[in-house]
């Protein structure tokens, strides 16, 4: 199992499967909230479903509407249940907050390169355990 | 974070509650970017009145009140939404009455945005509807601290204004707009500002709109996040040029601020954009490779010739560009088969009607509209499959949002397009 320590983003405990993306994540234009999908066509994550899961990303990009659409994913059930983000922005810090999952950055190893889609992850406030598929 | 006696008399609920759910927003939010202060400001540019289904149900449980409350504020309380205690401006949002019988677009979401303004319009909101507020007398001076969402406008605030604003979201320009904060963090420090990434353009000449646009979208791959400098060989620019250059750096990236030195306020030189006693990095070269790199990249999801739909107008066009537009269609003919919407600020559309540009585009049949635009209102003509703009970053959205086939070109080329229903481009 591999520990990882980090800055507190939003308060909380939660464990789950993560969801990792090594390209960076866009909110409107990027994803359908409703279905909690990923949309955009050359992205690496295009149909997949973050729906329950652990969002490992490197940072927000695109549209400043990136807050405003994972908050609709909270009102519509399809969030995501905590979030692991390598560098922070107010898209992505906003977007942990009205999404009200565990959230946690600048943590003291990439998270993208080490956690893995389908890696069990904890998210305990400001430490990340993972253990590895 | 620290609070100030005012911040603190807003939390504890001395103006309200729904003061007090946006500084308790504003603390969230503060503390998630790990900011030391917020800051005052007068200047906020965010989003209420666009319909959605999450709140059309929101305001058919406990009206606009509601809405505000739940998604401008984040807040599960039950708010009285008092006047906005700052100047706030709608940015763009879903179609008008206006275009009812050429959209198409729900006529419920037309009915719910013209009950938004109304209600918004009595609690102090300006309604631009244009994701261009600087086009339309929202210029916030060089140096002063904003709270504004639209990436395109941010990064057109704070690099070719020099204003001061975060790439706010709906919650935080909401909060911002009932207590004039914002966290002081990011773009709003002057040490955050400088330049990170030098990219020198080896020719051919970036002059035209198209590949101002291209070398955009290239800014935003190489800088991410941070702030691009551009150098080398490009002629001077003019609003339309980068108001397409930094949408498409917003598009491909997440860049809210770039430097052009001898250009945009906060460079006078190469030095001053990286800051002085910084070292200067090595440049990454945009030369004819990168520049067909991006060519190719933005026309990858076209595969069918046959244009069904010409989109103008991304961001909002300029009187300028309409007129060029009118210029290219006047005594011709659209395709039977295919549709040219362009996009503007409807103080603009006032000034193209009066200037009989509008006239002369509908003569062609095309159309100038106010408001929205396709990919806010997810709305395209009927049977769109293949579209033709000369934006890329509606050539990056659109065929997510719509799932349809996108052709990036020049204005003359998507104006032909329009014109024959086909597409002929090609990079010169």
């Amino acid at each position: 199992m591999l520990t990882l320590h980090g800055r507190l983003v939003v308060p909380g405990k939660v464990r789950g499967e993560a969801l990792v993306s090594h390209e960076p994540i866009s909110g409107w234009g990027g994803i359908d909230p409703a279905r909690g999908v990923i949309i955009e066509r050359r992205h690496e994550l295009y149909g997949v479903c973050f729906t329950g899961k652990i969002l490992v990303f490197p940072s927000a990009k695109g549209s400043s509407g990136w807050a405003g659409f994972f908050q609709t994913t909270r009102l519509s059930g399809t969030a995501p249940i905590g979030m692991i983000i390598g560098r922070i922005s107010a898209k992505s810090a906003l977007g942990a907050v009205v999404t009200r999952v565990p959230a946690v950055t600048d943590l003291d190893a990439d998270p993208c390169a080490v956690i893995a889609t389908g890696d069990w992850v904890l998210i305990d406030d400001s430490t990340v355990e993972v253990s590895k598929r | 974070m620290f609070l100030t006696d005012e911040e603190k008399r807003m939390r504890d609920g001395a103006e309200g509650d729904a003061v007090a759910a946006a500084m308790d927003l504003l603390i969230r939010y503060g503390y998630a970017l790990d900011a030391e202060r917020l800051c005052d400001i007068r200047n906020v540019a965010g989003t209420m009145t666009q319909p959605s289904p999450v709140k059309a149900r929101l305001v058919a449980e406990g009206g606009w009140d509601k809405a505000f409350a739940v998604i401008n504020l984040d807040s599960d309380l039950d708010l009285t939404i008092p006047p906005m205690r700052v100047p706030t401006c709608q940015l763009q949002h879903g179609f008008g009455p206006d275009a009812v019988d050429i959209v198409p677009y729900p006529k419920a979401n037309v009915e719910l945005q013209s009950d938004a303004e109304s209600f918004y319009g009595r609690h102090g909101v300006n309604i631009l509807a244009t994701c261009t507020p600087y086009q339309v007398g929202n210029l916030p001076l060089r140096g002063e601290h904003c709270a504004w969402m639209e990436s395109s406008a941010v990064i057109y605030a704070n690099s070719v204004l020099g204003a001061r604003t975060n790439c706010e979201g709906v919650a935080s320009t909401g909060a911002a707009s009932l207590t004039g904060k914002v966290p002081c963090c990011g773009n709003h420090r002057e040490e955050n500002r400088r330049g990170t990434h030098l990219i020198s353009v080896a020719g051919p000449t970036v002059e035209s709109f198209q590949d101002w646009g291209m070398l955009g979208y290239f800014a935003g791959g190489v800088a991410g996040e941070d702030h691009p400098v551009i150098v080398g060989d490009t002629a001077r620019p003019d609003l339309t040029e980068l108001k397409h250059f930094g949408a498409a750096a917003a598009t491909s990236g997440g860049v809210e601020l770039y430097h052009i030195p001898g250009i945009t306020p906060e460079a006078p030189t190469l030095e001053a954009a990286f800051g002085s006693g910084a070292a200067v990095p090595s440049p990454v070269v945009y030369g004819p490779a990168e520049r067909r790199a991006m060519y190719e990249t933005l026309n990858e999801i076209g595969t069918s010739a046959d244009v069904d739909f010409v989109l103008l107008g991304c961001p909002h066009a300029s009187v300028d560009q309409i007129k060029q537009a009118a210029a290219l269609l006047d005594g011709k003919r659209l395709s039977a088969g295919t549709e040219l919407w362009i996009m503007a600020p409807r103080a603009l559309k006032v000034m193209a009607d009066r200037s009989g540009y509008t006239a002369v585009i509908e003569r062609a049949g095309g159309r100038v509209l106010a408001d929205s635009c396709p990919a806010m209102s997810r709305a395209a003509p009927a049977g769109t499959r293949v579209f033709a703009t000369d934006s890329a970053k509606q050539a990056h959205y659109l065929p997510a949002i719509l799932g349809i086939e996108a052709w990036f070109g020049t204005l003359e080329e998507c104006v032909a397009a329009a014109v024959t229903g086909r597409w002929n481009g090609g990079l010169r």
